[in-house]
């Protein structure tokens, strides 16, 4: 069972407490929605009244002149309740759209502001769903569940009290069907319900067997699987067209069933009309209205019916919804966090430790008292074999994860002291994956900021060598950037991210170097990008480059969580160390570039 | 709608039923609409006994029995006209899905590598349940509506033709303003699912990059964009409130006008006592009868219009002709296949490229021995083995399996007598057991365990909650890369294949069990033909021949020995080895 099929209670006062809070805002609207509701409900009770008016008075009296008025009239009534249907429809929907909007934007920006341990233990697939499905569920329930329930209530209400008014004795004939009524509604309700689950979960096992079939069509095709895979499609198949069956078959006896209610309510009309016809008042206006009201009764009972759906799934939503927004997986925020306006640069990790999850024994430290000294300006180089412990160091200078022991200084401070946020300004982070957002070329390298300005835009692509192939687009800075850089190559995905991190002119540059091999071309160019961004700022590369390496003042090797050498290219290589085999290993034939 | 043509066949298997359903709807009808006759007599009756003061209370029942009467058949006969029509169309829904899944089988791997997986699936559920729509209430309610109309239309012109007309005046307007309205909400609709694609689309990749943005603390301008795209979202969903909530009112002043103007004219016509008050009853029953038909008139322009834009679709997909199937020279003679593997003058691009990606392939593998290829990520690897089980067909030279040309083996049999382990491992959420016998026709418990044995699955599976009965995947434990590989291998192993082929299919496996499993398969595939790709030189070094691939071509061909005597890369292959295991004892 999916977490999205669970279905509780329909009422659960606790959340709707918390629901309702949503609507405050627009209080108003919903009060005017509940009066045109009640208006809406007047005019529609008061129908089948014209025709008994028309029928005993008008026709009864040969009244011409007053059968025109009461058409005329009745045909304002109709116009004036279409008018206020219409409204009262919009308003509603207005009110569940402003509401789910709040909640949406509340929802996203407690994405926003959670910390990376948080989308480390929720997948992405999970969240879409409550920014978008679960919060359109309570549409729904927000719009017509709330304020439709009042016109319906008082539909009912207001043919009751037409009824009795009309006659009392009758009205109570014709009521007598209504329990039964209630009754089919309510239990067809149930079971179409049921139905209407046990579909959606066949479809849901048709999507899954189609999703896993069809990405696994490679593995059915070689093990001649085809057959026993179509045989189980086709129960699969069966199921849902079963599911489907059974819910036709309460269709096909539900609404004739209500027809026949209905029947039996005019038979009941019509026999006691004739039985008391003689010693009572009764009218042929009013029995023609009591056919009329006969008819208008299932509408709302049908609606109400509904509603207990609505409500069923908006409660499950909603306990969804406010799980997450409870979850305040936020960095723990130094109250007077130490505002760093201009930072010089220097980096340094005092015996630091650090493990992703709690630590049980030794081994399960991902870094083991890692100690360094970067100085303003300078480059170092972080180089290790995969597992090291490198992008680590990167994930606790930027703060993403919070360290275990030691610390971290910048400038002398320690970074726990300081916004996270100002210091995130400093740092100017470059991934091995470069993630390009869809959009334009020119707002994957401002990223929104509108202080960047076109023209640090254009500098920062020129530093990186990026402007020759900008300018070669036919919209240039303003060419279209699909979904993920579908269309550019991964040494222009590159250079883009370059620009990015220049355009931002940090003082602290963080460089992941992509592994990935692209064209000579492209290397070069790529090269030379890494060099201008590194220079005048001090930087941390975790390095795959041996010209980067060779450039940088300093090279940390990382071996299984330890800091095993510092020191220079040369200075290293004489020491014949772990640099010296990596080097052997991954350097060694780029020299021949 | 000429797209709709192609279910004739379809609906021809259940001609029955829906004949069935038909003469049900003309029945149902027929006493529906004869009621408000009754009815009426009732209220004339009725009317007569009040102002004779004389009034027949049975024949008062006798109406009410009747009224109840032939609604319970009406009742009953639109019963069976959903059991035949709709049931009919759900099973017609279910003989398209079925025949759609069986085409997909029968298509080629490269369609699946072009097609997203997404729009497979939108066909297989909304574009099919778009074409159920028309064979369901698509015949149903046109059916229904004819009979009704006509039935009704009879009945009111012989009460009155006068009145009838003047009141059916209004009514076209109703079916022409749910077909223009349902058209128009249908293009809002779409609209708005596309901006909510939008929004989605927007948040995935807000989360998917939320490194990113936080690197660069540009949480506020998410949060400003997501609002913005919002709030066009509300505004799309108000414009189509507008449209939904004009089309009841719209609807109930059109059929409004019609009651107004019978009540009056009506009126005037029992007033001057030229129709009774219960033939006036019974003609506002006849109206409301009406009402029905003409909204679903147009509601079923739009359904007729939605399946048929479905059904093409569909019929795309269903027109594609599966590229790798059995040639007409097929030799039928082949019911078996011992193992020799001969690549002649191969050559191989894909469909739509330019880049050969193998060029002039010359390989003899003799049935029994093993065959081991190195090469760098992107040298022709994997796709030269792709090319034995016919994934794709060769473009130039050819492919022979003791000494007949692939293409003149059937699929079934040369697919039967090959293992294969794929590069990327794809397991089905299933048991283990399940997967492991995935490719046999006979599940055999003692086969399971001895091939999982064989892939060295034994240990984990004694740590797995149920064993082999362990539910793995989404809804159950995820296994270790190196596990997936191993379930994979097994599954290749239990169908005790004449070729053996295993696509890099160690690499996530440690270098411990790795030796264990090739101990294995070394005497399980003594007497069949192997060909493994790896990465790693432990693997390959027992290989009858190594050959390495560069540039798709051949470069280097030998045993362990010999390459590391002549070889280059082979050779510089070798030495990374030794270092990287150099590195790890630090």
């Amino acid at each position: 069972m999916y977490e999205e099929e669970i279905l509780g209670k329909a009422y659960d006062s606790r959340l709707m407490k918390r629901l309702l809070k949503y609507l405050k805002p627009y209080k108003w609207y919903v009060l005017l929605g509940i009066l045109l509701s009640l208006l809406m409900s007047g005019l529609e009770a008061i129908r089948p009244y014209f025709t008994k008016i028309a029928v005993d008075i008008n026709i009864a009296n040969k009244d011409k002149y007053g059968l025109l008025t009461t058409t005329v009239l009745f045909f304002l009534v109709l116009i004036i309740r279409g008018i206020v249907q219409y409204f009262n429809a919009y308003l509603t929907q207005w009110i569940g759209q402003r509401t789910i909007f709040d909640l949406r934007m509340e929802i996203f920006e407690h994405l926003q502001r959670s910390n990376i341990r948080f989308f480390d233990k929720n997948p992405i697939g999970r969240l879409i769903t409550r920014v978008t499905n679960d919060v359109e569920v309570l549409n729904e329930m927000f719009s017509s569940g709330i304020v439709m329930v009042f016109t319906d209530i008082f539909t009912i209400i207001g043919i009751l009290v037409f009824m009795f008014y009309m006659n009392w004795e009758l009205a109570l004939v014709s009521l007598s069907v209504l329990p039964i009524l209630f009754y089919a509604t309510f239990l067809f309700r149930k079971k179409a319900r049921e139905s209407y689950r046990e579909v959606r979960l066949q479809v849901a096992r048709i999507n899954t067997f189609m999703q896993e079939h069809v990405s696994g069509m490679l593995i059915d095709q070689l093990f001649n699987r085809e057959k026993k895979s179509y045989e189980e499609f086709s129960r699969i198949n069966a199921a849902h067209r079963d599911a489907n069956i059974k819910s036709i078959f309460y269709y096909a006896v539900f609404y004739p069933a209500v027809e026949l209610i209905g029947a039996i309510a005019i038979g009941l009309i019509i026999w006691y009309a004739g039985i008391e016809a003689l010693n009572k008042e009764i009218t042929i206006g009013t029995v023609m209205a009591f056919f009329q009201f006969n008819e208008m009764f299932w509408r709302p009972i049908r609606d109400l019916s509904e509603k207990y759906n609505i409500m069923q799934t908006a409660m499950a939503s909603s306990e969804r919804i406010f799980k997450l927004l409870d979850d305040k997986t936020t960095l723990p925020m130094q109250i007077n966090a130490v505002q760093l306006k201009e930072v010089k640069g220097e980096i340094v990790f005092e015996n630091v430790w650090f493990s992703y999850d709690s630590v049980e024994n030794d081994d399960e430290w991902v870094l083991k008292n890692v100690s360094f000294k970067i100085n303003p300006g300078e480059t170092a180089a972080i180089v290790g074999h995969t597992g090291a412990g490198k992008t680590t160091i990167i994930n606790l200078l930027t703060r993403f994860y919070e360290l275990n022991k030691g610390r971290i200084l910048i400038d002398g401070y320690d970074i726990r002291e300081l916004d996270p946020y100002q210091l995130r300004k400093h740092i100017g982070l470059v991934h091995q994956d470069v993630f390009l957002f869809s959009g334009d070329i020119r707002s994957n390298i401002n990223l929104g900021n509108e202080s960047i300005k076109m023209d640090r835009i254009k500098a920062a692509s020129r530093v990186v060598g990026l402007n020759k192939f900008i300018e070669s687009l036919p919209n240039r800075y303003h060419e279209e950037v699909k979904e993920r850089g579908a269309t550019l190559s991964v040494g222009q995905k590159q250079l883009i991210s370059f620009a990015r991190a220049l355009a931002h002119n940090p003082k602290i540059l963080i460089l992941d170097e992509a592994t990935s091999s692209v064209d000579t071309e492209s290397e070069i160019l790529i090269q030379k990008a890494i060099q201008k961004l590194l220079k005048g700022r001090t930087s941390i590369v975790i390095a795959h480059r041996l010209s980067t390496i060779q450039r940088a003042n300093k090279i940390i090797v990382l071996h299984k969580g330890e800091v095993r050498e510092i020191g220079t290219h040369q200075e290293l290589l004489n020491l014949g160390g772990i640099y010296y085999k990596l080097y052997q290993l991954q350097y060694k034939e780029q020299e021949i570039m | 709608m000429k797209s709709l043509l192609r279910l004739i066949p379809y609906l021809n298997r259940y001609k029955k039923s829906l004949l069935i359903g038909l003469i049900a709807i003309i029945g149902s009808n027929i006493f529906t609409v004869i009621q408000p006759h009754f009815v009426g007599r009732a209220i004339d009756d009725l009317k007569y006994g009040l102002e004779s003061k004389n009034l027949d209370s049975f024949s008062l029942l006798y109406y009410a029995i009747i009224i109840v009467g032939f609604t319970l058949i009406a009742g009953v006969m639109s019963f069976i006209t959903r059991q035949t029509i709709i049931v009919t169309s759900r099973k017609i829904e279910y003989d398209l899905r079925n025949d759609f899944l069986a085409h997909l089988q029968k298509l080629h791997f490269s369609f699946f590598q072009n097609t997203p997986t997404g729009d497979l699936m939108a066909h297989a559920t909304n574009d099919i349940s778009a074409v159920r729509n028309v064979l369901g209430p698509g015949i149903m309610y046109p059916a229904d509506t004819i009979v009704t109309f006509v039935m009704v239309l009879t009945m009111m012109i012989l009460k009155d033709w006068r009145l009838t007309l003047l009141a059916l005046i209004p009514l076209p307007l109703v079916s022409f303003a749910v077909y223009k309205l349902g058209k128009l909400i249908n293009v809002k609709f779409q609209e708005r699912q596309e901006h909510f694609s939008k929004l989605t689309g927007r948040a995935q990749e807000n989360l998917s990059g939320i490194r990113v943005i936080k690197a660069y603390v540009r949480e506020d301008y998410e949060i400003q964009t997501f609002k913005n795209l919002s709030w066009e979202y509300l505004k799309k969903n108000l414009v189509l409130a507008r449209y939904q909530s004009i089309i009841w009112p719209t609807m109930f002043l059109l059929v409004g006008i019609s009651l107004v103007v019978t009540i009056y004219f009506g009126g005037i016509r029992v007033i001057e006592n030229k129709m009774s008050i219960g033939t006036l009853t019974a003609f506002f029953a006849y109206l409301m009868m009406l009402i029905w038909p003409m909204i679903a008139f147009g509601w079923v322009t739009n359904i007729l219009q939605q399946g048929a834009a479905s059904m093409k679709r569909i019929s795309k997909i269903l027109d594609i002709v599966p590229e790798i199937r059995n040639s007409e020279n097929l030799d039928l003679s082949i019911k078996d296949i011992n193992g020799e593997i001969e690549f002649q003058n191969v050559n191989f691009k894909y469909k739509d490229s330019q880049n050969p990606i193998l060029k002039n392939i010359n390989l003899k593998i003799p049935a029994g021995k093993t065959l081991a290829i190195v090469g760098y990520t992107g040298s022709g690897k994997s796709t030269l083995v792709s090319l034995i089980p016919r994934l794709y067909d060769v473009t130039e030279g050819k492919i022979l399996i003791d000494g007949k040309d692939i293409r003149v083996i059937p699929i079934e049999i040369l697919r039967k007598n090959i293992g294969f382990v794929p590069q990327e491992t794809f397991l089905f959420s299933e048991t283990i057991a399940n997967n492991i016998a995935y490719g046999v026709d006979e599940i055999d418990n003692e086969e399971i365990i001895y091939s999982a044995d064989a892939a060295q699955l034994s240990k984990d599976l004694d740590e797995f909650p149920k064993g082999f009965e362990t539910i793995i995947g989404e809804r159950g434990i995820t296994l270790s890369g190196g596990q997936k590989q191993r379930v994979s291998i097994a599954r290749a192993i239990i169908r005790n294949p004449k070729i053996l082929i295993l696509d890099d299919a160690l690499s996530s496996v440690d270098t411990y069990t790795e030796e264990a499993i090739l101990q294995k398969l070394r005497a399980i595939m003594k007497n069949r033909t192997s060909i493994i790709i790896s990465h790693r030189i432990s693997t390959v070094k027992d290989a009858d021949t190594i050959i390495v691939l560069h540039d798709g071509q051949i470069v280097e061909q030998g045993t362990h020995e010999e390459l590391l005597e002549y070889g280059k890369i082979y050779k510089d292959l070798y030495n990374k080895q030794l270092l990287e295991e150099e590195l790890e004892k630090l």
